[in-house]
């Protein structure tokens, strides 16, 4: 009777020992490689940090403008790829067009004191990038006047 | 010695907790990053959102979330003046191009970011029936690929409607956290790419971080209180009508 009770509890033991993964229970009940497996997978994005390391005078721009907070990435899309190895992957060409209306464009649900145009009737037509410069769009510091009226911040 | 019944009653517990030591080798260990020294949150500060869309297409960039499935999304709240109790709510496509201009007259509107809230009581964990789903020491709600069924259990049980059934792979998919981000000390895609500074992550066991000061400091509060989740993505700002 022994002999069976320890043959059988041996083939649990080898059958446990094959089908339970060796880190299940390593940090709780799962398996704790998954955390590693995760943590592996490459990044998309590179981070403002990788950019600002080579584009110091856009970086320089953009620090002194009302875009300072906003990531390069938020409007180049994600370019780990071209952060890695510069020559592999370069940004595409930006549409304005539709960038600068993707958060600038009026909507009543936006925060009030958040710069908003109607862009019909704000620009006629005419391309954001023609008066503003995207890095550091308020055309009064540009100018250099001392107005308020920054033509992002227009009615 | 004979090996009696008794004898090997004794014999047993001991030898299956030497041959278990034994399988299980060492831990492994990652490299540059302890995960006991962190506990992820997030700080989402909805006077700030302008419903760009931004954070959900850099979350399916990031992620290669499936077109049509969302990790994060943003709705869209307009409270009239008199039904405080039933907003209207939409998220067309998610918030990922936007939304359209808002017709409606009166009342208040404003734009909510939704995503998993990394509950550290989390239910959808609670139903896994093969441990597929956890939340790690570093307070991160994640899916192990590799061994979830596909059940659908932990999508039911998700009171926050944050998880899917990747039709892809047919296993569950959900935020990470950028957990692959966050261990190499970037910030999440959508934290990253906020152009607002709507969404910031926090660590709740670093003092000096700056989103921690500002969750001691400031009144926010978490989605659904009432369920006890332990939530940890943190509203500023809410009105009472968001579910």
């Amino acid at each position: 009777m022994a002999a069976v009770f320890a043959a059988g509890i041996l083939s649990f033991l080898l059958a446990r020992s094959i089908f339970v993964p060796k880190s299940f229970g390593q940090y709780g009940h799962y398996r704790g490689a998954a955390l590693q497996e995760i943590a592996a997978r490459p990044i998309t994005f590179a981070g403002h940090d990788a950019c600002e390391s080579c584009h110091t005078d856009v970086q320089e721009t953009k620090s002194k403008g009302v875009h300072a907070p906003v990531a390069c990435e938020s409007c180049h899309g994600p370019l780990a790829k071209h952060a890695d190895d510069p020559t592999a992957l370069q940004p595409p060409k930006m549409d304005v067009a539709v960038l600068c209306v993707r958060c600038h464009e009026a909507n009543k649900a936006k925060p009030k004191s958040f710069p908003q145009v109607v862009s019909a009737d704000h620009s006629g037509g005419v391309v954001c990038n023609t008066c503003h410069q995207p890095h550091s769009p308020r055309i009064a510091e540009a100018a250099g006047t001392n107005g308020d009226t920054s033509s992002g911040g227009g009615q | 010695m004979t090996l009696t019944r008794r004898r090997l009653l004794y014999l047993l517990p001991a030898a299956a907790i030497a041959w278990d030591s034994l399988i299980a080798g060492t831990p492994e260990t990652a490299p540059n990053y302890n995960m006991t020294d962190h506990w992820w949150g997030l700080l989402i500060d909805v006077t700030k959102c302008i419903g760009c869309g931004t954070c959900v297409n850099a979350c399916q960039a990031e992620n290669n979330v499936p077109e049509g499935y969302y990790r994060t999304w943003v709705e869209r709240y307009h409270v009239s003046d008199w039904n405080f109790e039933n907003p209207q709510v939409d998220s067309p496509e998610g918030g990922k191009h936007g939304f359209p201009a808002l017709e409606k007259e009166g009342g208040k509107s404003f734009y909510v970011p939704k995503m998993c809230n990394h509950c550290a009581d989390s239910p959808c964990t609670q139903v896994c029936p093969v441990g597929a789903t956890f939340v790690s020491p570093d307070g991160v709600v994640l899916v192990d690929q590799k061994y979830c069924l596909g059940c659908r259990y932990c999508i039911q049980a998700c009171p926050y409607g944050c998880r899917f059934l990747n039709p892809e792979t047919n296993t569950a998919s959900k935020c990470t956290l950028c957990y692959h981000r966050i261990t190499k000390g970037l910030t999440t895609a959508c934290c990253e790419t906020c152009p607002t500074g709507t969404r910031q992550l926090v660590d709740l066991k670093n003092p000096n971080d700056p989103v921690h000061k500002f969750i001691e400091t400031h009144s926010v509060q978490v989605l659904k209180p009432h369920l006890a989740t332990q939530a940890k993505a943190f509203y500023y700002g809410l009105d009472g009508s968001v579910r």
